[in-house]
């Protein structure tokens, strides 16, 4: 064991892994948009939107994340098209090709969790608010989007958990992720166990506080106060 | 298209047995995957303290960490492992393994914490009826598991092992960092000399897709079959 090389270590993987909490959080913010947003698709009774819905999921949820990312940063600058328009400022950075690709991964597991949340919403609360009178729009505001957001809490705590663990692989389109920087130490010093224990511990430490900030927000918005 | 014609000018030999070599890697580390869950999930239900603890280390930490991280510190740590145990036995020369092994066990390692998480489930979802019923019968315990309590568990845990196994076969992805020669890896070569990555990697989300398609109409028979009775 190299205590030294764990001391010297830590300073620079933490400050790494503040790029990691970047791309989580702005790939789960954009990623709850793009799933909420396909989950309302796959719920519609058009077969068009439907079937599209379902096959953007299907893609995403079957094909692992690495040729995901590696068609939108290798792929997807080889069209002749896409270097003239202004998409290209965005394509030509890894850190946003990055964030697009588990933005698109993340919606497509989210859309799954939210539609299954919505449509285990008992029928008789819609019907009760249509009873009273209240407007569709505000029907799905108002009282479908909260419960399902109750309802989904568990597995889009997994979600998020996952997606973190997703982050790593930025480090594959030369983004000095954590796990960028671990790869880079480990390289340098041929001590994969020490640097490990010190990466690995940072990140139990982010699953260990997002999975009580869940079990929090569980039981603060639980159906049985 | 003729870049994926057979032979010498095209790449769709290479491909095609990339795709063997990524299922032949996803079956072994799904194994090992079982025989760490055979392991751990006992581990995980039994009634001391200190072996609770190991097992869940083991799901915990592997749960926590990015798969890549671990195929790391195998890749990195593997062969400097098995040469200090070498040494510890008088051979100092240097030992390479291979990266179908190293990959094999990192990716294996990690679906056996999934798998044990599963199999745990499974158990407890068996009624407590079935381990008495066992017990007054003098059934020891190795029979009580291998003959009751593992052909029940096996029909509950199928719907989630079919989960781990999607989970494997993507991550076997991952292992492409090491040079092994899976799809991966055959396209990120493919992609490079013909400089065309757009067809290479979306031929190898194809790829995938049609592995994670047949495998789910495989386990979808074999759910079939174990619940028959039910």
């Amino acid at each position: 064991m190299d205590f030294d090389l764990m001391i010297n270590s830590a300073p620079k993987l933490l400050a790494a892994s503040v790029i990691t909490l970047k791309l989580l959080s702005a790939s789960l913010f954009f990623g709850l948009f793009t799933g909420l947003i396909f989950a309302i698709m796959r719920m519609s009774n058009n077969m068009i939107i439907n079937k599209f819905a379902y096959g953007y999921s299907y893609f995403f949820r079957g094909t692992p994340l690495l040729v995901q990312i590696f068609i939108i940063y290798f792929g997807l600058g080889q069209i002749e098209y896409l270097r003239s328009t202004f998409l290209w400022v965005i394509l030509k950075e890894p850190y946003w090709c990055a964030i697009i690709a588990f933005t698109l991964n993340t919606g497509a597991y989210t859309s799954e969790i939210l539609r299954s949340a919505f449509q285990t919403i008992k029928p008789g609360i819609i019907e009760a608010g249509k009873s009273l009178g209240i407007s569709n729009k505000i029907i799905f505001y108002k009282i479908q989007i909260p419960i399902a957001i109750r309802q989904s809490l568990p597995a889009y705590g997994n979600e998020i958990i996952l997606m973190m663990k997703g982050t790593s692989l930025a480090s594959t389109v030369t983004l000095m992720d954590l796990t960028g920087v671990a790869k880079y130490i480990i390289s340098t010093t041929f001590k994969p166990i020490e640097v490990f224990i010190v990466a690995g511990g940072i990140y139990l430490l982010m699953t260990f506080i997002i999975h009580n900030v869940i079990k929090y927000l569980e039981k603060k918005y639980s159906f049985e106060q | 298209m003729e870049l994926l014609t057979f032979g010498k000018t095209g790449w769709g030999d290479e491909l095609f047995f990339a795709t063997l070599m990524t299922i032949a890697v996803s079956i072994t580390a799904m194994i090992i995957g079982f025989l760490f869950a055979l392991i751990f999930t006992p581990l995980k239900l039994s009634k001391k303290k200190y072996l609770n603890f190991i097992s869940n280390s083991y799901t915990t930490v592997i749960r926590g960490v990015p798969e890549l991280l671990v195929i790391y510190l195998f890749f990195f740590g593997g062969s400097g492992a098995i040469m200090y145990v070498a040494s510890i036995f008088g051979y100092n020369d240097y030992i390479e393994i291979n990266a179908f092994l190293t990959g094999s066990i990192s990716i294996g390692i990690i679906s056996g914490a999934y798998s044990t998480e599963v199999f745990r489930g499974a158990i407890q979802s068996i009624d407590k009826g079935q381990f008495e019923a066992a017990k007054v019968l003098g059934i020891s315990k190795f029979v009580q598991f291998y003959k009751i309590i593992l052909p029940q568990m096996l029909r509950l845990a199928i719907p989630n092992l079919s989960n781990v196994w999607q989970i494997t076969l993507k991550d076997t992805s991952l292992i492409s960092v090491t040079g092994l020669v899976e799809i991966m890896r055959q396209s990120y070569i493919a992609a490079g000399s013909t400089r065309d990555p757009l067809f290479f990697y979306s031929f190898a989300a194809v790829l995938y897709l049609l592995l994670t398609y047949f495998s789910m109409k495989i386990i979808n028979k074999l759910e079939v079959k174990y619940s028959k009775g039910y």
